[in-house]
C-alpha cells in the first residue's frame, strides 16, 4: 500500500511539475506547481516527516505561492486572448485525470488510517515523536548539530534582502 | 588557543572567528550604509571601514595559522586545517585588491550605493565557508551566500543595460547550477548517510561505495554545479557576456576570488571526501580540463576587446586549476594553492589596467587603445607587460612557477598527455598576451592626445604596483610561498586517512 502511495504521489509529483514547464498560462503553471509541492508534502508524511509536510504546504504551497501568483497577477503577464489552458479534449481530460488523482489520494488515506485512528503509524520515529513532539525532534538537530549552517542562514538571507534593496532603489 | 574542541559552544565560537568577525563587521557597516549614504565622502567611509574589516580578518586568519589551531575529536562542520588558511588568505587579498581598485572606480561611474561594500565583505565571507566547510550544507550556504552577493554586485551599476543583462544571466544560471549541486549533495546523503565530507570519505571506503551508482550520480551533479561556478568548458558560456557587462572591480573579484572559492570547495570535496572515488572522477575532470584549456584559449585568440579577452583567458586559467585537481595527489592540491594566489594577483593587476584605461564600463577598450601606452605611461604599461607576461607564463614570474607546480602534479600522477595540452595551451595563450604587450611598446600613440583620459592615480595605482611586485617576487622566490601551500595541500589529501588523530600538531 505505502509503495501504491509513493508511486502515485511520485507521477503526480512529475506530471504537475511537466505541466508547470510546458503550461502557457502563467497562473496554470504556478497552480501546477502548487499540485506538485502537494504531492511533495504527501511523500513527507510518507517518510513520517510530518512537521515537514505541514511546513512544505503552509510555506511554500501556501505563502510563497500566493506571492507568485500575486506577480504574476499584478504583471499580468499572460495574453488576455491565450484563454484557459484547459481547453479542448486533452485538457479536459488531464483536469479530471488531476482531480481523480487528488480524490485517488483522499481515498487512499482514509483506507490506510480507518475511523477514529488518525494518529502517527507504528514505527521508532513516532515513539519519539509522541514522546518529544515533531517541532522538538526538528529543532534539536536544527539548533544543536546544525547550529552552523543555520547561521550562515541567517547571514545568507541578510545578502539577498541588502541585495534586494539595492536593486530595488528608486535612484542610485 | 592550540586545541579546539568543536563540540562545545566556544571552541566552535573560536573556530568561526574569522568568519563571525568578518560577518559581524559586515552588519556593521550596513547599518552605517544605512545612516550615511548621501555623498561621495560616505561611500569612501563605508570602502574604508570594509578595508579595515578585510585586512583585521586577514591578520585574525595568518594568526590562527601561525599558531596551528586544530580541532580534537571527531571532525565536525568546520576545518582546521592549513588548506583551509590558505584558501582564506587568497580571498581575502582578492577581497582587499577589489576594495582598493574599486575607490576611484565608484567615484568615476558614480555608483552611489555603500551597499557595495557590505555585499563585498559577505561574498568573502561565504567563500571563507566554502574553503572551511568540512560538511557540504555548509559548503553549499557558503557557496549561497557568495553568489548572491556577487549577484548582485554584477548588476549594481544600474544605468547600464549590459550590467543588468550580466546580472540576470548570471542569476539564473547560477540559480540553474546550485540545484544541481543541491540535488548532488542529495544523492550523496542518499548513499552515504552523511553531509559530513569526513564521514562520506570513511563510508566510502568501508562500504566500498566506489563504484555505487547514487554515488557516482550525486558526484557528477556536484560536478556540474562547480563547473559552472568555475567556468569550465562546457558550463563556461555564461562567462564572458557576464565578466564583460559587470562592473570592473566587481569583474575581477569574480575571475579572482570567486573561481578561487568554487576551486577551493570543489579540491576539498574531490580530494577529502570522493578519493575512495577517485578512478570515476578523475575521468571526468580530466576531460573538463582538457576542453577547458583548449576551448578558452583558441576563443580568447579572436578576440579584439580586452575585457573579453581576459574573460577568455581565465577560462583558459581555470582549465590548468583543473588540471592540477585532476592529478588527484597532495601535490596538485597544493600547486592549486600556489596557482590560485599568483592567479588572483596577476587577474586583479590585469583588470585593474583595464579599469584605468578605460571608462564607462571598459566594454569598448579594444587591445589596440593601448597602443603606444609606454610612451605616455611607461610605468603602468611595464605592469601591464607583467601581468601579460605572468599570465601567459613566462619564467621569472609567478604565472611561470605555479604552472611548473602544475605540471609537477600531473606528471607525479603520471598523465602525460594532459602534460602535453597544459603547455600546447600556453603556447596558444601568447598569440593574445603578446599582441597586447607589442602595441603597448613597439608602436607610437596613434594620436597626441591618447591616454590622456587614463587615470592612473591614487589606490589603484597602489593595485597595480602591488600585485606587479608580488607577481615578480612569487616568480624569482617563490619557496616560501610554496612551502605553505604544499602544507595546506598535505593537510587536505592526510586528513581523510585519520580523521581523529590529528592532534599531530601538539609539538609546534
Amino acid at each position: 500500500m505505502t509503495q501504491f502511495v509513493f508511486w502515485t504521489l511520485s507521477g503526480v509529483a512529475i506530471l504537475g511539475a511537466l505541466l508547470c514547464i510546458t503550461g502557457r498560462n502563467p497562473v496554470m503553471s504556478a497552480l501546477s506547481l502548487v499540485l506538485t509541492l502537494f504531492a511533495l508534502a504527501g511523500i513527507y508524511v510518507l517518510f513520517d516527516a510530518h512537521f515537514i509536510a505541514v511546513m512544505q504546504i503552509i510555506v511554500y504551497a501556501g505563502a510563497i505561492m500566493v506571492l507568485f501568483l500575486f506577480v504574476i497577477m499584478l504583471l499580468n503577464v499572460g495574453r488576455p486572448d491565450a484563454g484557459s489552458d484547459v481547453k479542448g479534449k486533452v485538457g479536459k481530460f488531464w483536469a479530471g485525470f488531476l482531480g481523480a488523482a487528488l480524490i485517488a489520494e483522499m481515498a487512499a488515506m482514509w483506507r490506510l488510517l480507518p475511523g477514529e485512528s488518525f494518529r502517527l503509524p507504528a514505527g521508532t520515529l513516532a515513539g519519539l515523536t509522541a514522546q518529544r513532539g515533531a517541532v522538538g525532534l526538528i529543532a534539536e538537530p536544527l539548533f544543536r548539530a546544525y547550529l552552523v549552517p543555520f547561521e550562515i542562514t541567517s547571514v545568507l538571507l541578510l545578502a539577498a534582502v541588502v541585495g534586494a534593496v539595492v536593486l530595488a532603489k528608486r535612484k542610485l | 588557543m592550540g586545541h579546539l574542541d568543536l563540540s562545545t559552544a566556544s571552541g566552535m565560537t573560536l573556530a568561526l572567528l574569522p568568519e563571525v568577525m568578518l560577518s559581524a563587521w559586515a552588519f556593521a557597516l550596513t547599518l552605517y550604509a544605512g545612516v550615511r549614504h548621501r555623498d561621495a565622502v560616505d561611500q569612501r567611509r563605508a570602502g574604508l571601514i570594509a578595508l579595515a574589516g578585510l585586512v583585521a580578518t586577514l591578520i585574525v586568519v595568518i594568526w590562527m595559522w601561525a599558531a596551528d589551531v586544530r580541532s580534537v575529536g571527531l571532525p565536525f562542520m568546520m576545518a582546521l586545517d592549513a588548506f583551509r588558511w590558505a584558501t582564506s588568505v587568497v580571498f581575502l587579498l582578492g577581497a582587499i585588491l577589489t576594495v582598493l581598485l574599486s575607490f576611484s572606480y565608484v567615484d568615476r561611474e558614480r555608483l552611489w550605493a555603500p551597499e557595495y561594500y557590505v555585499l563585498l565583505l559577505l561574498a568573502t565571507v561565504g567563500m571563507m565557508f566554502m574553503g572551511s566547510g568540512l560538511d557540504l550544507i555548509v559548503i553549499f550556504l557558503g557557496l549561497e551566500l557568495m553568489s548572491v552577493a556577487v549577484y548582485v554586485l554584477a548588476g549594481i551599476n544600474r544605468r547600464s543595460p549590459f550590467a543588468a543583462e550580466a546580472a540576470l544571466k548570471y542569476f539564473l544560471l547560477g540559480a540553474f547550477a546550485s540545484g544541481f549541486f543541491l540535488y548532488g549533495i542529495a544523492l550523496i546523503y542518499g548513499a552515504t548517510g552523511t553531509t559530513n565530507l569526513t564521514l562520506i570519505d570513511y563510508q566510502l571506503r568501508s562500504l566500498g561505495l566506489g563504484t555505487n551508482l547514487m554515488l557516482l550520480i550525486g558526484a557528477a551533479m556536484l560536478l556540474v554545479g562547480f563547473g559552472f561556478k568555475i567556468a569550465a568548458v562546457p558550463f563556461h558560456m555564461w562567462a564572458p557576456d557576464v565578466y564583460d557587462g559587470a562592473p570592473t572591480p566587481v569583474t575581477a573579484f569574480m575571475a579572482a576570488a570567486v573561481k578561487a572559492a568554487g576551486f577551493a570547495a570543489l579540491v576539498r570535496v574531490l580530494l577529502h571526501a570522493l578519493s575512495g572515488a577517485l578512478p570515476a572522477w578523475q575521468n571526468i575532470v580530466w576531460w573538463l580540463a582538457v576542453l577547458t584549456i583548449l576551448v578558452g584559449n583558441l576563443i580568447a585568440i579572436a578576440q579584439r576587446q580586452m575585457k573579453r579577452m581576459l574573460a577568455y583567458s581565465s577560462i583558459a586559467h581555470a582549465g590548468y586549476l583543473l588540471a592540477a585537481v585532476a592529478s588527484g595527489n597532495a601535490l596538485g592540491a597544493g600547486a592549486f594553492l600556489f596557482y590560485a594566489l599568483a592567479y588572483t594577483l596577476m587577474t586583479i593587476g590585469a583588470f585593474a589596467v583595464v579599469a584605468m584605461a578605460g571608462h564607462n564600463g571598459e566594454r569598448d577598450l579594444l587591445i589596440d587603445d593601448l597602443t603606444g601606452l609606454a610612451r605616455r605611461r611607461p610605468w603602468l604599461a611595464i605592469g601591464t607587460a607583467i601581468f601579460m607576461l605572468s599570465l601567459l607564463g613566462f619564467p621569472g614570474t609567478a604565472g611561470f612557477m605555479g604552472k611548473w607546480f602544475i605540471l609537477q602534479s600531473i606528471l607525479q600522477a603520471r598523465e602525460h598527455a594532459l602534460a602535453v595540452v597544459l603547455v600546447a595551451g600556453s603556447v596558444l595563450s601568447a598569440g593574445y598576451y603578446l599582441p597586447v604587450v607589442m602595441v603597448m611598446f613597439m608602436k607610437p600613440p596613434v594620436s597626441e592626445t591618447a591616454h590622456e583620459q587614463v587615470a592612473a592615480r591614487g589606490a589603484g595605482r597602489l593595485v597595480v604596483a602591488v600585485t606587479a611586485i608580488c607577481v615578480l617576487l612569487f616568480g624569482v622566490w617563490p619557496n616560501p610561498a610554496l612551502d605553505l601551500a604544499r602544507s595546506g595541500g598535505h593537510d587536505l589529501a592526510s586528513s581523510p586517512q585519520a580523521p581523529v588523530s590529528s592532534t599531530s600538531g601538539a609539538e609546534r
